[in-house]
């Protein structure tokens, strides 16, 4: 096995993006790990690290197909022992084992598809497998397309396979949780890039489609699933499938218009994927470090018994609110260039394309604004109830700011989104290298940036947006508008009051929204898809007056119910089945061992 | 030259905001056989407002106190978007219909924070209700703007030619922005600006905790939202009068068929709010998927060439 590595704007890219989530999740780690557990048990916390880091930075960057398995195997299970670090919890016992067993799968998916490639071109060194694959039968193209598109779709979190994310990265400590959501599920999309998209090259329609189609399905069931949570985590868990699912739509794009033999849009569209790539690791692993803030703060990570940290937590609650505005596309972050860019780029498609596809971009661009208005119904939700108004228990009213070395990596996250944001124009030709190193299209002669500040379209003349001018119009608008305040208000105060409550002035925090009835709309509206139900539990003190009531309402988790259940009882039935040949009497094992050399002998005869 | 037109255009329209609502009210009331106050009313509503103190509730945070602020800064400066006379901000490439779109899901995102804010049960359901129902009105207005910029060619509107005749698609894109227009401004049959009861309430309830010059800048800004989504309706429906040239007789020709065609629009959503009544909050879903359903049509008659 050779150690040979490459060096294409591809590999840097995500090694890029691997640096800038992994050092501000690895300094939180330092204050998350004081009075977390044994120091013993840190110390091998931090080799665990160590590994995933490193062997991350080797699967974007191996040039080799053994040693990319070798490293993809390393970062799988530093990452289980990382998502089991907290055994004592019962929950991380069943999540890492469901991961280990998805990743697994998936791994062998790509074992499966990295031994045709080598049987077919005969060689490990991925720098030379796009020219030995030129030449293999479409039927094997279309296999390994499907097993790589499986095995890193498990990994990235594409639905169906994407049962071990909300599991997953809720148990793992926050800067792990940040790291394996901001980073990990991205080397899958490497993964998928380098093999699917760089080296099988462009292929026939339906491997753009069936992404796009994935990528759509995802995104919905992604966000469907957050608005419904009320756990932090899990929340942020889902939304990164959602925002797989974005990536996805991009670069599923991009396959479709390079089949279309549109290469402009086809980098645009790659640029817009790989750009909210960048964008999704950067606020994902921001938004995970506050939710550790939070956890280390209160020890809760239920938003229904959280609030008023905004006033406790001010540099957590500023962070976070900068991460909630990226990941709901608000102005001028930088989730809302990648989505403004993929926008453009089904509406171009949808310019150059003729009957069918038309409707199919519309439909395409329907599928993004509905997950983008969802998405920002969650985190309205999610910031909102968690650091808006009073507290709602003691755990929270008593939270105070995390130390220094947890408010620092997550301060600066928040500001390089916003950076990235206002640089978009500067970002964007660099991501527009790595989109056509990736497709192998020639993008020299295809103008994403007007000039620094502003962006412009393929075959457009001129700038399109400009978010730095934007930034800057509202900002003096925003000055002017208060400077007018203050003139045309003279002689007005703010005077503190109590929240009105109908005249009733003993309020606390009881009277405040709740996040389970926050989604409750929609949890009714698409009853169809999410099937709640109800828990409720009644205690009586005499005959006509309750003493409790206790209601739950749960959300029926469909994947689990109806895909993986029967699949896992099925195996299990088949297994009792066959352990029937297992007697335990000695005198039918030499039988078996009798019968096997007899059968071998007879085949060994005929042949 | 253009930006001195693009602030000049923006403050015309933030300064007739309030003049439009109250023709829609004064028409309403016509209509309902009442007298009514006048046009004028919403300009002394205002500056009652400002004489007014502030009250603040002391759970809020500092999201409360700079909504407002933010609110009515995004919405000025999205009144700089939309030009009133196409043609008119030719050369000048801030933004384009989805910029419109993303600005108002930022006036959004911070009403619904600051309806959370203070705490009371009335602002966490405002901000529900409203996320909810503006989650579907989202896809239906995207989808819509694309079928019409599909037919102007593009969807900046500096660059956008007039759309030239009217097809199917940029009329069924029309009825979908309508209906869109209807949501987002808060007007039956989605929401009741009349009220304030706990049934009929979703963005007043938001809003509840506003009062003094807070509560005159997001009255405003509801007022701006207003007359830029029937601005950009206009945009969109015939007849189709830009500037071509430099001509001022032209440009005055412009200026008078934009005026004409918001007043036409404003009588419309007037007679739609006296003749329906309002949705129940769970249908408003049904009525944006009609809306979303329109603007489907319209890209379907967009590729048939209609």
């Amino acid at each position: 096995m050779s150690y040979s590595l490459v060096h294409d704007p591809l590999s840097i890219f995500f090694l890029i993006v691997i640096a800038v989530v992994s050092i501000p999740s690895l300094v939180h780690a330092v204050g998350y790990l004081k009075g977390h557990g044994r120091a013993e048990k840190n110390r091998v916390f931090w080799a665990l690290c160590a590994i995933f880091v490193a062997s991350m930075a080797a699967v974007v960057s191996s040039g080799n197909l053994l040693f990319f398995l070798f490293a993809w195997e390393a970062m799988s299970l530093a990452s289980y022992l990382l998502v089991v670090f907290d055994h004592e919890d019962e929950g991380a016992l069943r999540a890492g084992t469901v991961y280990a067993i998805m990743t697994h799968a998936g791994t062998a998916c790509i074992i499966a598809a990295f031994m045709i490639l080598y049987n077919h071109a005969g060689t490990m060194e991925i720098s030379q497998l796009k020219s030995a694959c030129a030449s293999m039968p479409d039927s094997s193209k279309n296999l390994v397309f499907v097993l790589l598109l499986a095995g890193f779709g498990a990994k990235a979190g594409i639905v169906p396979l994407h049962v071990w994310l909300p599991l997953a990265h809720p148990q793992a400590p926050s800067p792990v949780s940040s790291m394996m959501s901001g980073v990990m599920v991205k080397t899958a999309i490497y993964g998928f890039l380098r093999f699917n998209v760089q080296i099988l090259g462009s292929g026939p329609a339906w491997w753009g489609g069936l992404v796009l189609v994935l990528a759509s399905v995802s995104c919905l069931i992604g966000v469907i699933y957050a608005l419904m949570e009320h756990d932090l985590k899990r929340l942020l868990a889902y939304s990164s499938v959602e925002n797989i699912g974005i990536i996805l739509l991009g670069i599923g794009a991009g396959m479709v218009f390079e089949g279309m033999g549109l290469p402009a849009l086809a980098v645009l569209a790659m640029t817009a994927g790989l750009f909210h790539l960048a964008n999704h690791a950067v606020f994902k692993g921001l938004l995970f470090l506050c939710a550790g803030n939070i956890y280390k703060a209160t020890g809760l990570r239920n938003i229904e018994e959280l609030g008023g940290l905004a006033k406790r937590m001010p540099w957590t609650a500023g962070a976070f609110l900068a991460g909630a505005m990226a990941i709901s596309a608000i102005p001028p972050f930088n989730g809302f260039v990648s989505e403004w860019l993929t926008f453009q780029a089904f509406f171009l498609g949808a310019m150059n394309a003729t009957d069918g596809a038309v409707i199919l971009f519309g439909l395409l661009a329907a599928v993004l604004a509905f997950t983008g208005g969802l998405a920002a119904y969650t985190f309205v939700k999610a910031y909102g109830i968690t650091f808006l108004a009073a507290p709602r228990g003691k755990a929270a009213a008593s939270a105070k700011e995390s130390p220094l070395s947890m408010t620092i990596p997550v301060i600066s996250m928040a500001v390089l989104a916003g950076a990235m944001g206002l640089g978009s124009s500067w970002l964007i030709p660099i991501i527009k290298n790595c989109a056509s190193c990736a497709t192998g299209i020639d993008a020299s002669g295809i103008q994403l940036a007007f000039n620094n500040f502003s962006l412009a379209l393929p075959e457009t003349a001129g700038p399109a947006i400009s978010v730095p001018f934007l930034t800057l119009a509202i900002a003096g608008i925003l000055l002017v508008v208060l400077l007018c305040a203050r003139l045309f208000t003279p002689n007005t105060k703010t005077r503190p009051c109590i929240t009105w409550n109908c005249g009733y002035y003993h309020n606390d925090s009881r009277n405040e929204y709740t996040a389970t009835a926050f989604s409750k709309p929609f949890r009714l509206v698409f009853g169809f898809l999410l099937l709640p139900f109800r828990k409720k539990e009644k205690e009586w003190a005499t005959r006509y007056n309750v003493r409790s009531f206790k209601y739950e309402v749960h959300t029926t988790p469909i994947f689990d119910k109806y895909l993986y259940d029967p699949l896992l009882n099925l195996t299990l039935v088949m297994a009792r089945y066959t352990r029937r040949m297992q007697t335990g009497s000695i005198h039918i094992y030499i039988a078996y061992i009798a019968l096997a050399i007899i059968v071998l002998l007879i085949a060994a005869g005929v042949r | 030259m253009e930006y001195l037109l693009l602030i000049i255009q923006a403050l015309v329209m933030i300064l007739a905001a309030p003049l439009l609502a109250g023709y829609i009210r004064k028409l309403k009331n016509d209509l309902r056989m009442r007298k009514g106050a006048g046009v004028l009313q919403n300009y002394r509503n205002l500056s009652k407002l400002l004489k007014k103190d502030r009250m603040r509730s002391t759970q809020c945070s500092w999201i409360f106190n700079a909504a407002p602020y933010l609110v009515f800064s995004v919405m000025a400066f999205a009144c700089a978007l939309v030009p009133a006379v196409p043609g008119m901000l030719r050369s000048v490439g801030i933004g384009d219909f989805l910029l419109l779109a993303f600005l108002f899901a930022f006036a959004r995102f911070f009403t619904a924070l600051a309806g959370l804010d203070a705490g009371s049960a009335f602002g966490g359901m405002g901000s529900s209700r409203e996320m909810f129902i503006s989650s579907f009105a989202e896809p239906a207005l995207i989808l819509a703007v694309f079928a019409a910029g599909l037919s102007a060619g593009t969807m900046d509107f500096a660059t956008a030619g007039a759309l030239g005749m009217p097809s199917l698609s940029v009329i069924l894109a029309a009825s979908a922005v309508f209906l869109v227009a209807l949501a987002e401004s808060g007007r039956i049959p989605i929401d009741n600006h009349e009220t304030h009861l706990e049934l009929t309430m979703i963005h007043e309830a938001m809003v509840l905790e506003y009062s003094g010059s807070h509560l005159a800048l997001i009255e405003w800004s509801s007022g701006v939202k207003q007359i830029l989504l029937l601005s950009f309706l206009a945009w969109i429906i015939p007849p189709y009068a830009g500037v071509a040239g430099g001509g001022a007789d032209e440009f005055a020709v412009a200026v008078a068929v934009y005026v004409t065609k918001l007043l036409a629009l404003g009588a419309l959503v007037a007679l739609t709010e006296v003749s329906m009544a309002k949705m129940r909050l769970l249908r408003a879903s049904d009525f944006l998927g009609f809306a979303f359903s329109l603007a489907a049509f319209a890209l379907v008659a967009f590729s048939l060439g209609w």
